[in-house]
């Protein structure tokens, strides 16, 4: 094993996919010299040239298209967005074109694209630079969403969404990329629809993704003094979604509450209360509590801020009056 | 008889491609008002020669991207009449089950990479198309139909800028019929024809007379030996007129008369019959030609008709290569 950040363990997963397959590119805005904002594709222009790493200009709907023509024609392009915010300037690529066209040619076409984008709070980037924006492509058919929160996550995971052969939203948090963590000195995939149990428990779940994993586990630590066993199922992956593992964690703790970053009306929180309620009725001792952020637009000024996203103390309020503790 | 420049065999094919193209959206229009086609149906009718004259400069290896109106285009790049035409009857013998429908006809194999349902959105399509080719170091050239208003997305702008940076194999084909649904080109556009624009990306533009297969072929022809010798891309612009609605139910009433009854007068395919007979073609041959492109549409309603819809089952399917019934089922 060995200790690298989160951005490292992206950019080693992405070089292998590079050094194992040619159709392998990278397309986005200040990959070459700069080796992307967030030093993500660092050394590539160097390493793979011009060819294969696509510096585009500020053209987001124009790359995002192209990315899904090449796609279609057997590349696996792999798009980076520099905030998922401006995903609004190529929401038609993703949302009209990406994920419909398998379908709408019924099965002909394959679409292996894979959409980076750095998301989250917390870095007071205010309005339309920290938003977490997952929900809007969990409802879209034909996308896949995955959202780690871990080095050794990231890494299996980015190299199972690059050799996927459907469109992939890969949205990486800010405020995990310099967190070093231990991974697997061996080639590993960590297959797309599988959730991981961070910390296991028998009172609760806190079923959460990305940056809100470690939230979770403050939180549960908190709660373990006060004699609560709460376990953290990371979804890592919410399309496809890890039903079984939800079904069999929920079955043992009887109690849930979902936990994200997003705003709460209409976040994937919903729609998973929902499906709990829906069909594990019989199985909860409580009503399902979702945990997110207000429904407001993500503020600058750090008090501001810090008010508008869940943190571990919301988690444990939320817990402990579920169990009415 | 052969004409000096252009053999008997492309002239006759350019007349029956047309023929093919009119009559598939003639049929369409009748089936359209009798009820049994759905959704929208977008005919091309009047700008047949556009479809034509590009492909005929085209190899098979060639890839495309269409639009609304693209059944002209499809035909013209290979399409067969009948699994076409049962596509948009939505049966699962059709190019896409049935899944797709008359904006989205799709045969990879034949280059067609896909008519479009959102305006400009080919556009980018196409410029991966040409990346990929450059990237491949492979001579196929990719061409992008849109349509007049389709230059007023930014895809077109954002996808010229970037295949002009990169010499992308790429020729974009404007096929201007003046109107983007009932708006007029020059009440919402300052420039008196979209190829201009093609200054701005320091590329070759060119404005064609689009009811002319030979025109546009000729134009289409120079924009694409072009592109495979690797100088880049290219705006052609076609000149032509939608001699029916937006789509079909559209009484387009909010063209003049006056010019409509102008641009009747400059019908691709009539004009194209006189020109052959003035190149001394047989009107007999002709003739025959009209007669067996009847004959071929009337085979492929049938065979739509006799097709069966899609089994309610395959609601479910190919929304994803892998993992899709785990992937649909939350």
């Amino acid at each position: 094993m060995k200790k690298i950040s989160i951005s490292a363990a992206i950019r080693e997963g992405m070089r292998e996919e590079m050094l194992r397959d040619e159709n392998v590119i990278m397309v986005g805005e200040d990959l070459g010299r700069m080796g992307s904002p967030f030093a993500i594709t660092l050394g590539f222009l160097d390493e793979f040239g011009p060819n294969r790493v696509i510096e585009t200009p500020i053209s987001e709907s124009g790359f995002t298209g192209m990315a899904v023509g090449a796609a279609m024609r057997g590349m696996r392009p792999v798009v980076e967005l520099m905030y998922v915010d401006f995903v609004s300037v190529a929401m038609d690529p993703v949302m009209n074109q990406a994920a419909k066209m398998r379908y709408m040619t019924g099965g002909q076409v394959k679409v292996p694209l894979v959409v980076r984008a750095p998301m989250g709070s917390g870095r007071r980037n205010a309005g339309q630079h920290s938003q977490c924006l997952e929900t809007l492509f969990t409802h879209i058919p034909g996308l896949k969403v995955v959202c780690p929160s871990t080095a050794k996550d990231a890494k299996g995971l980015i190299k199972a969404a690059i050799r996927d052969d459907d469109p992939v939203i890969f949205l990486e948090h800010k405020l995990l990329y310099a967190r070093k963590e231990e991974v697997p000195e061996e080639e590993y995939i960590i297959p797309l629809g599988q959730a991981d149990v961070k910390r296991e428990g028998k009172d609760i779940t806190i079923i959460t993704w990305s940056r809100q994993v470690y939230f979770a586990l403050e939180a549960a630590e908190e709660l373990a003094k006060e004699g609560i066993d709460a376990e953290v199922l990371d979804l890592r992956t919410l399309v496809p979604l890890d039903w079984e593992a939800i079904r069999k964690s929920v079955c043992k703790t009887h109690n849930v509450v979902v936990v994200h970053e997003g705003v709460k009306r209409s976040g994937y929180g919903g729609e998973l209360s929902a499906q709990i309620t829906e069909e594990l009725f019989d199985e909860l001792d409580s009503p399902v509590t979702r945990v997110a952020a207000l429904n407001v637009v993500p503020p600058f000024a750090p008090t501001l801020e810090d008010a508008f996203f869940p943190h571990p103390e919301d988690i444990v309020k939320a817990v402990k009056k579920v169990l009415n503790r | 008889m052969e004409n000096k420049k252009y053999s008997k065999e492309m002239l006759l094919g350019m007349y029956e491609m047309m023929l093919r193209i009119r009559k598939f959206e003639l049929r369409l229009t009748e089936y359209f008002t009798k009820g049994m086609l759905y959704g929208n149906i977008h005919t091309s009718i009047g700008q047949e020669a556009v479809a034509v004259g590009v492909c005929a400069a085209l190899e098979k290896t060639d890839y495309m991207t269409s639009t609304h109106r693209g059944h002209g285009h499809s035909l013209a790049k290979g399409a067969r009449s009948d699994i076409m035409m049962a596509e948009l009857f939505g049966r699962e013998t059709g190019y896409c089950r049935g899944k797709g429908g008359s904006m989205h006809v799709t045969d990879v194999s034949l280059g067609i990479l896909g008519s479009n349902g959102i305006v400009g959105a080919g556009i980018p399509i196409a410029t991966g198309s040409g990346l990929t080719s450059k990237i491949k170091g492979t001579k196929e050239v990719t061409v992008a139909f849109f349509g007049d208003s389709a230059s007023n997305q930014g895809t077109f702008h954002e996808s010229i800028n970037m295949a002009a940076a990169w010499k992308l194999p790429v020729v974009y084909l404007c096929e201007n019929n003046n109107y983007g649904v009932s708006v007029n080109i020059h009440t919402v556009t300052n420039t008196e024809t979209i190829a201009e624009r093609a200054v701005a990306y320091n590329i070759p533009g060119v404005t064609v007379d689009g009811n002319n297969p030979l025109e546009v072929y000729e134009a289409v022809k120079k924009a694409v030996d072009r592109a495979r010798e690797g100088k880049g891309p290219s705006i052609v612009e076609c000149m032509t007129w939608r001699m029916r609605g937006h789509y079909e139910g559209d009484p387009a009433t909010y063209r003049d008369k006056k010019i409509t009854e102008e641009w009747a007068k400059k019908d691709p395919i009539e004009n194209f019959k006189k020109y052959l007979i003035e190149e001394g073609y047989d009107e007999k041959e002709l003739q025959a030609i009209e007669e067996a492109m009847e004959d071929e549409i009337e085979a492929a309603i049938q065979f739509a008709l006799d097709s069966p819809f899609p089994d309610p089952s395959e609601v479910t399917t190919d929304v994803y290569a892998c993992d899709n019934e785990r992937s649909v089922a939350r």
